[in-house]
């Protein structure tokens, strides 16, 4: 039981003075004077803010992780433009010291997203911020997997600059993802007159045989598999809407979308989100026109769906503070967001957009506890999680941080003695 | 709304001479002024601004005839904040050649090689990061291997200097920048062994130029020479982009035997070796963010070195890892967070202010609020170093700065189409 806080529900909703409580790795009820069940713990909440546990729709934690050596470097498949057939999960590093460092900063689940070297990246996992020897131990029961495909300059640098080869610009990249779709619409065809047959009892009816590119890419037209897109420029994000339409499947979310601002009605209607950063731009061209307003403009257009995502080990430890950001600028272009609508931006936005909103990313009743105790309020530099509870485990405590193991890797370091308690 | 876009544009036209034609008296009043000097933090204070300088600070000063005057409202004001170490004014944008000249991969070692030479005033970034409340950088070089087979750099990058975010250069203020640790050890021949062995060559070639003979194998011209020359003069501060405790040990030792002026860049271990760098008061500027073991130079990364560098009496500032200058405002953020992480507030403001001006010589002008100084300063909406406030005015030499860039522009421009699409 969580006493006497401030509290951001994540729908929309701030309660003053409201208790949180937590029963069997789920939330029990949310409100004011609840009445607390004998025996239990209670944290003192009074001057602190308890939200939902902050998700990060964006991370190569595991498949990226530190040290950045070459042997560990292991999230882009990048010798081929199309590896729908690749699982970020099996290059997950459960040892990554970066989930640590993430948890601290109150991520409690996380997208692992292949890199976007590839038009078609390969599978996400969803994972929760748990200590684990195996990823398996890690992932998001049942959450459904994703698919990474990226926009732009990337694809074409690495292969037609790097490389020389297919693709080498953005109408060759369209072309690219437009075969794909049109193979993975025809194994799904053959997919389906086996299933019609087999049904109907036909016993000579023969499956397609097994592709596991393709079966990714069917899996994402039948909506199983939930696509997210690499994209910066609204011209792009445009052009890539038109191709949902023509093959029939939702983009769930633009990832980094810098240029979102200049389409937030067009995002808006279509029901795709957009996960961004708060202030990054001009790292490349198609960074070039982003502004920190960006955030807000998405969250302002009616029916938006703003995220706010890291790609990043060090902006993954304080997505709050890069909220705080899009609240300020929001506020001097005259938009002016309240915390528990900013809030749902980390928590029930990403929840939606990985398909787990039913799951967690709110304090509502019956939702996995996954719970962030802030020191004050989360919108300010100085905001640190004092408490993180993972399906009601607490898994870090800022006062007793040997609570959380220090990953393998520095463990037994010199280098890293006095780093950790 | 339309109208005002307009009178920005009109005004985003103006050459920037005219910006900068002799300013009106400016007083701010009401200010909690933050001088960062012994003077400490002055409440419900006034500063005055003539000609371009400070004339006053104080409580209750009165306006000059035809002053402009800002009721600050007790909002802080503090000296405009340095923005680091990096690639401002020499990288347009990244990953394209063409407006990025930032290093030299001519496969010889030029310290005569001047980046500040390519400093294009006109950046973008100059402007939206000056609406951030940066007001100094140091305009750095990077050392880089070769892509492509082709030649690379060496460990010495090349010369700095400071640039005022109106677009000017301070030539005075140089510094000359090394790189060394793992990161570097592909600038010479695959060994971080080899970087002191071929910069004591360097120095050699430039102390007993005359033991050279004509077939000697030479790491320097004589540009380089006469270069590398000033800075055993005191040109500026050598400074080490350097991180393991190890690497930073072997930079205290080549410091001391060489008598150079030495600066650490990086330092993710320097808390490691705090006591030494402080006896040998050798200043660090460090990314307070870095936390994670990133290669095997940085296992000893903490959140609080930068609280436990300044315990050892080391002198410290910040600058952001990545060199590319577009979001250098967000070096105000890392000082934040030093703070959460035991740093005492005013040590961190320092750190963004009147240590970099001392460092790297400026603080006669940057750094610190002073009568008789040029007025860069910085009017906030709230706390300096917290994320929810920003910048409200912002004076460079006394010039009140446009508030406005390519960003709010961009921003201007389709707030309108969202409005207009919300109202329908």
């Amino acid at each position: 039981m969580i006493r006497h806080a401030t509290v951001l529900t994540g729908t929309g909703t701030r309660l003053d003075n409201a208790d949180v409580l937590i029963v069997d790795g789920k939330i029990q009820s949310v409100g004011t004077n609840l009445q607390a069940p004998s025996g239990g713990r209670v944290v003192d909440g009074e001057h602190r803010w308890v939200t939902p546990g902050i998700i990060d729709i964006h991370s190569h934690l595991g498949v990226y992780p530190s040290p950045q050596v070459e042997a560990n470097s292991d999230g882009n498949e990048a010798t081929s433009p199309s590896t729908a057939n690749v699982w970020a999960e099996h290059s997950v590093w459960p040892q990554d010291p970066g989930f640590r460092t993430a948890l601290a900063g109150g991520i409690t689940t996380l997208q692992i997203l292949p890199g976007s070297a590839n038009l078609i990246g390969g599978r996400s996992v969803i994972l929760k911020n748990v200590p684990s020897v195996t990823y398996q131990g890690m992932k998001f029961p049942g959450a459904p997997q994703g698919l990474k495909m990226a926009c732009g300059e990337n694809p074409k640098r690495v292969y037609g600059a790097d490389k020389n080869q297919f693709p080498s610009t953005r109408m060759g990249n369209v072309a690219g993802y437009r075969a794909q779709w049109a193979e993975a619409q025809e194994y799904l065809r053959d997919q389906q007159e086996y299933e019609r047959k087999h049904g109907a009892g036909d016993k000579d009816a023969k499956p397609p045989k097994r592709d596991l590119r393709l079966e990714t890419l069917a899996a994402a037209l039948k909506g199983d598999i939930i696509v997210h897109m690499h994209c910066y420029r609204a011209d792009e994000m445009a052009t890539v809407l038109d191709m949902s339409r023509e093959f029939g499947y939702h983009v769930a979310a633009f990832h980094h979308a810098v240029e979102a601002y200049k389409i937030a009605d067009l995002l808006a209607e279509q029901g795709v989100c957009a996960a961004m950063w708060a202030d990054w731009w001009g790292f490349k061209m198609e960074a070039y026109d982003g502004i920190p307003e960006n955030i807000a403009f998405v969250d302002a257009a009616p029916g938006g769906c703003a995220i706010v995502h890291s790609d990043s080990e060090e902006g993954i430890q304080r997505l709050n503070q890069e909220a705080a950001k899009a609240i300020a600028y929001g506020r001097r272009a005259g938009l002016a967001i309240a915390p528990e609508r900013a809030i749902q931006w980390l928590t029930a936005n990403p929840a939606k957009a990985i398909g787990v909103l039913g799951r967690t990313g709110t304090l509502e009743s019956g939702k996995m506890a996954d719970v962030v105790v802030w020191n004050g309020n989360p919108f300010s530099v100085y905001a640190m999680a004092d408490e993180v509870f993972i399906d009601g485990v607490l898994r870090y405590d800022r006062s007793n941080p040997a609570l959380t193991p220090q990953s393998d890797f520095t463990l037994g370091q010199p280098a890293a003695a006095g780093v950790y308690p | 709304m339309k109208t005002s876009a307009l009178a920005w544009l009109f005004a985003a036209a103006l050459p920037l001479a005219s910006v900068g034609a002799a300013p009106n008296p400016t007083l701010i009043r009401d200010a909690t002024i933050h001088t960062v000097s012994a003077a400490g933090v002055l409440e419900h204070a006034d500063v005055l601004i003539e000609e371009g300088r400070i004339t006053a600070l104080g409580v209750g000063l009165k306006a000059p005839v035809g002053a402009e005057i800002i009721e600050a409202q007790g909002r802080p004001l503090t000296p405009g904040l340095f923005g680091g170490l990096g690639h401002l004014g020499v990288e347009e944008i990244g990953l394209e050649p063409s407006v990025d000249d930032y290093s030299l991969k001519l496969g010889s070692m030029r310290p005569e090689f001047d980046v500040t030479a390519a400093f294009n005033p006109d950046s973008v970034s100059l402007g939206v990061n000056r609406l951030g409340g940066i007001t100094f950088a140091m305009v750095a070089p990077s050392a880089e291997s070769g892509g492509k087979g082709g030649p690379g750099g060496t460990l010495i990058a090349g010369q700095g200097a400071i640039a005022i975010l109106d677009g000017t250069l301070v030539p005075k203020a140089r510094a000359l920048f090394v790189d060394v640790g793992g990161d570097a050890s592909a600038l010479t021949g695959g060994s971080r062994a080899a970087q002191f062995m071929v910069l004591q060559q360097a120095l050699t070639e430039v102390r007993s130029p005359n033991a050279l003979l004509p077939n000697d194998q030479r790491l320097l011209t004589p540009a380089g020479r006469r270069s590398l020359q000033d800075f055993l003069n005191g040109a500026g501060p050598v400074v080490f982009d350097v991180d393991r405790a190890s690497d930073i040990r072997q930079v205290i030792a080549f410091a001391r035997r060489e008598k150079l002026h030495v600066v650490v860049k990086g330092g993710t271990e320097a808390w490691r070796v705090g006591s030494e760098l402080a006896a040998a008061r050798i200043p660090v500027i460090l990314n307070p963010l870095d936390d994670l073991p990133g290669s095997f130079d940085t296992v000893g990364a903490t959140l609080e070195n930068a609280a436990r560098l300044d315990r050892a009496g080391v002198k410290i500032a910040f600058t952001l890892d990545d060199p590319q200058p577009h979001n250098i405002r967000k070096v105000r953020q890392t000082a934040g967070v030093a703070v959460a992480h035991g740093l005492p507030w005013e040590a961190a403001l320092a750190a963004l202010t009147r240590n970099p001006a001392e460092i790297f010589g400026v603080a006669d002008r940057d750094g610190s609020l002073a009568v008789g100084r040029p007025a860069d300063l910085v009017l906030w909406s709230g706390d300096p170093l917290d994320v929810t406030s920003l910048a409200d005015r912002v004076f460079i030499a006394g010039v009140s700065q446009p508030m406005q860039s390519r960003q709010t522009l961009l921003r201007d421009r389709y707030l309108e189409k969202l409005r207009a699409h919300a109202a329908r």
